[in-house]
């Protein structure tokens, strides 16, 4: 097969699955009332029901979304590896990326335990591909062994809950589960789903695979995974809640702690990196941790019986997921110009890359205000929410919740000023200024076909800024159905909103209107160009200027005990009166990773220890069974069994 | 209506206070509308463009200044309603502000220059810890008053008894401070400083010049302004009559510049690296307040 034609037949097989998975979702949302749909579908397993319900029906149109920008990214993101990957490593890839979107709509569309435990499955395994592409490097493959091994603990941990939940009701799926809760208090059960789905969604202490696959993987790759691939745990963990019958303070609660330690160490860790797609799976956490707030305010809401909280959380939880789905691709995406251009995602190799390639620093930028929080676009509404859920709930319960609402308040409020801080350097350092290493190539924009799914999100992430009520009442309809709160939606609800998109309007127009007077004015003023102010000093080269380091040292040096950086460096010695050449190595490390090191360290120890076992000798294993045989004896004996 | 009272008042701000400030220090000083001079001067002077900048550094100032203004449809002002009130609006307010910081602080990064790399980073990180501290008033407020608009809330706030007092004169101590740090005032930063490695406001826009230099200036002080309009509208009864409230509006405004001009006169710039504690301090203050609503709502204490 042409190698040009295998594209178009991954993007045909796709558009198939999009179109046909697109039409009952639009249908299932628009229509929350309908009965959902199901089909029957035969198989191995015997009858699979494959269902499309509003909650289902929101997530498939986001995935599909993100799967169909990310494959048209992907033509001209993969267009220099034509030449370097064999065919057959292009196929497998393409291949796998196909079976991603299918198992994800998979995961989306099957309540059968079993069933929807494969499609989780396939995900692992087709992502673990897509991670491999670049297997040549070292890192990149023990980056994708570590990411299914993870992977696969979570999957045990969901296996675990699905059996508890058959083994007490007979019965394997979604469904059942209400049939569990009802009898028995939900929280243990819960927090297994929980801690299952946590894993695949980043929560904070289990999110360690997370900044470590999403930057070797290619940045299409990035995108989807980033974007949709860790929504399904958060798919996964309003499924559970919606079936939830009891314990929804405790639930609510440790959603809400959890997620905002989330959060704040997400942004945190961060700000402290240099690989400029670390820095965004970072954020991905923290963005995880934001859409977890939303949901634990929504189940608070639920325990305290205040169905303004219900739908504050879970919208502004659900519009977030949405919202994330859209600007994290959009920055991957031009993370990944970037890197395809310059061959390096070191931020302090960068910098000016804006006078080379303005639309991608353009759409950057979009991104970078937008996962910031800052209006007018899209990541503020559904922040705003969140605050003001928080704000209501400060009132809503107790003193203790009280305080617990003020605690998430305030790590929403450094989230937001952390993210600012956080993207003023990223962009800052990479756009901006001036190259603080020459290429070796000629920097060109990326090409067209780059570009335009990335100004498709951009537009859609406007669209949400500007309008967004059309995106808040199927999503108000899905709360409303899940959550029973009460159907009508307080009068000024969406008044809000469009008073907002007013001030959005009158902030660009008013820009407009500056600029152009500032244009009309210039044009008959001197306009001088001259070099960078120096404070007098008049050799600044490019190496002078504030790095990324730099920039992140004073909040590095604040949060000492929880962001740790290694050093590595030859200090001067006091007989030394003309040092010679030295290197200075700096890099950020994650407590947590090294905290799983350590247990993994100390396992393995104990491991190595019970290994002497195994001698290899099969005298020693027929006594092993002997011995065995006689404890089971003594103990049948001593009726212990 | 209540946006143009602001507007004038922040008219005089910088000139109140530099007067204050060079008759505390025993000099003649200039005249109150020194500084608008300055700005007029400015806006009719041409531009020098640093080579390395792109877009971005030509169109922040003209954000920042419109993001101010945005902010400042949200102001409410006792006697009129504001242009825009809706519940939450503050936090609308606050991230207004915030994109018009984040404008301003990549215009520095545009440049190039390690002076205004410092300046910015150092922009980014105090307002980023001050943030906390407006968030928690505000939700202190509205759990005392339950209401989640600024006009709710300011309506609704009254002194009525020692406890609310106590919140009151908390709240306004920490607007005050608030303002300081987020007009870039001491103890956080000194304006009047001469050496590039101590500024942060100052040497963020060391590149600026001409108009651009104005629409920040003018900015600043329309921001200062608003601040001192929270500060008035958070203290002034609504039951008073209208011209009442006119008049102790101005008053508070006047008396909000001269308190700057004399707490910067009497009050030395802390040392850099002791700035991230004295804004934190901020944070606890409002937690006092709040747990002291908490008391007051929910009877902690008996």
């Amino acid at each position: 097969m042409p190698s040009g034609m295998r594209y178009f037949y991954t993007l045909a097989v796709t558009c198939l699955a999009i179109l046909i998975t697109s039409v009952p979702a639009f249908n299932a949302l628009l229509h929350p009332g309908n009965p959902t749909l199901v089909f029957e579908a035969g198989g191995l397993l015997g009858i699979v029901n494959v269902t499309i319900d509003s909650l289902s029906a929101f997530f498939i149109l986001i995935t599909n979304f993100a799967v169909l920008t990310g494959l048209l990214y992907s033509r001209g993101y993969l267009s220099p590896y034509r030449l370097t990957k064999s065919p057959a490593q292009l196929a497998l890839h393409n291949f796998s990326f196909v079976w991603l979107h299918i198992s994800m709509l998979g995961v989306l569309m099957l309540h059968d335990g079993i069933a929807f435990l494969i499609a989780w499955e396939l995900m692992a395994v087709s992502s673990f591909m897509l991670i491999l592409f670049e297997a040549e490097i070292r890192n990149t493959l023990k980056t994708a062994v570590n990411y299914l091994i993870q992977m696969h603990v979570g999957f045990f941990l969901l296996v675990i809950a699905f059996l508890i939940c058959q083994s007490d009701t007979g019965l394997m799926s979604f469904e059942a589960l209400q049939i569990y809760f009802s009898r028995h208090p939900s929280a243990p059960l819960f927090l297994l789903f929980f801690a299952g789905f946590g894993i695949k969604a980043g929560f904070i202490p289990l999110h360690t695979w997370l900044p470590e696959a999403h930057p070797a993987a290619p940045s299409h790759v990035s995108g989807v995974m980033s974007g949709v691939m860790i929504k399904m745990g958060i798919y996964g963990i309003i499924r559970v809640l919606t079936q939830v019958q009891s314990d929804f303070l405790v639930i609510g609660l440790t959603l809400l702690i959890v997620s905002s330690l989330t959060g704040l160490l997400g942004v945190m860790m961060a700000i402290v990196q240099h690989d400029l797609k670390k820095l965004l799976a970072y954020h991905s956490i923290e963005n995880i941790g934001i859409i977890g707030i939303g949901i634990g305010l929504g189940v608070m809401g639920i325990g305290l019986n205040n169905p303004t909280l219900v739908m504050l959380g879970f919208t502004g939880g659900l519009l977030h997921a949405l919202n994330h789905s859209l600007f994290k691709p959009l920055l991957f995406f031009s993370a990944g110009s970037v890197y395809k251009a310059y061959h390096t995602r070191n931020i302090e190799q960068l910098g000016g890359v804006i006078h080379k390639m303005p639309q991608t620093a353009g759409l950057f930028l979009l991104g970078a205000l937008a996962i910031c929080g800052l209006p007018p676009l899209n990541g503020f509404i559904s922040e705003f929410l969140i605050y003001v859920g928080l704000v209501k709930g400060l009132s809503a319960g107790n003193a203790y919740q009280s305080i617990a609402f003020m605690c998430v308040l305030i790590a929403l409020a450094l989230i937001g000023g952390l993210a600012i801080f956080c993207f003023t350097k990223a962009f800052g350092v990479v756009f901006l200024g001036t190259e603080r290493k020459t290429p070796k190539n000629e920097i060109k924009e990326a090409t067209g076909d780059m570009l335009f799914p990335q100004y498709l999100i951009g537009s859609l992430m406007v669209l949400i800024g500007f309008v967004p009520v059309i995106f808040l009442k199927p999503i108000t309809g899905i709360v409303h159905r899940y959550f029973q709160i009460d159907p009508t939606i307080p009068d000024g609800f969406y008044r809000i909103f469009s008073q907002i998109s007013i001030i959005g309007v009158a902030l660009i127009l008013s820009v407009a209107c500056i600029l152009y007077l500032r244009k009309k004015i210039f044009q008959k003023r001197r306009i001088g160009q001259g070099p960078t102010w120096g404070c007098g000093y008049t050799a600044a080269t490019a190496r002078q200027q504030y790095t990324g380091t730099s920039y992140a040292s004073n909040f590095g040096d604040l949060a000492q005990p929880i962001l740790q950086q290694k050093e590595e460096f030859e200090p001067i010695g006091e007989s030394e009166i003309f040092p010679g050449k030295r290197r200075y190595k700096i890099h950020p490390v994650d407590i947590f990773n090294t905290a799983i090191n350590k247990i993994t360290y100390i396992c393995m120890l104990t491991l190595k220890k019970i290994a002497r076992l195994q001698t290899g000798n099969i005298q020693h294993y027929i006594l092993y069974a002997f011995i065995f045989i006689l404890i089971i004896f003594f103990l049948l004996y001593l009726k212990v069994l | 209506m209540g946006l143009l009272f602001c507007i004038v008042t922040a008219l005089f701000f910088p000139g109140i206070i530099l007067r204050v400030k060079s008759i505390a220090s025993g000099r003649k000083g200039p005249g109150i509308f020194q500084p608008w001079k300055n700005i007029w001067v400015l806006l009719q002077k041409g531009n020098v463009i640093s080579a390395t900048t792109s877009f971005i550094f030509q169109i922040a100032p003209a954000v920042y200044l419109c993001t101010v203004l945005c902010a400042g449809l949200l102001l409410p002002f006792p006697g009129f309603s504001p242009v825009f009130s809706f519940e939450g609006d503050f936090v609308l307010f606050a991230y207004l502000l915030a994109l018009g910081k984040f404008f301003l602080i990549i215009g520095a990064l545009d440049t190039g220059s390690s002076f205004e790399g410092m300046g910015a980073n150092r922009e980014a990180l105090y307002s980023m810890l001050a943030e906390p501290a407006f968030f928690i008033l505000f939700g202190t407020l509205a759990l005392l008053t339950g209401h989640t608009s600024m006009v709710g809330i300011f309506d609704a706030f009254r002194f009525t008894g020692p406890d609310t007092f106590i919140v009151g004169f908390i709240s306004a101590y920490l607007l005050v401070q608030i303002a300081m740090i987020e007009n870039s005032r001491m103890p956080v930063d000194d304006p009047k400083t001469h050496l590039e490695l101590t500024m942060i406001h100052e040497v963020m826009i060391l590149d600026h010049s001409g108009f651009d230099l104005a629409l920040v200036h003018i900015a600043t002080a329309l921001k200062f302004g608003f601040y001192g309009g929270l500060i008035a509208n958070f203290l002034l009864p609504v039951d008073w009559s209208l011209p009442v409230q006119i008049i102790s509006f101005f008053v508070i405004q006047v008396l909000f510049a001269l308190l700057i001009g004399f707490l910067e006169s009497f009050r030395a710039r802390k040392k850099l690296a002791k700035n991230p504690q004295f804004v934190f301090t901020l944070s606890s203050i409002a937690l006092v307040a709040f747990i002291l609503v908490l008391m007051i709502t929910y009877k902690m204490l008996g």
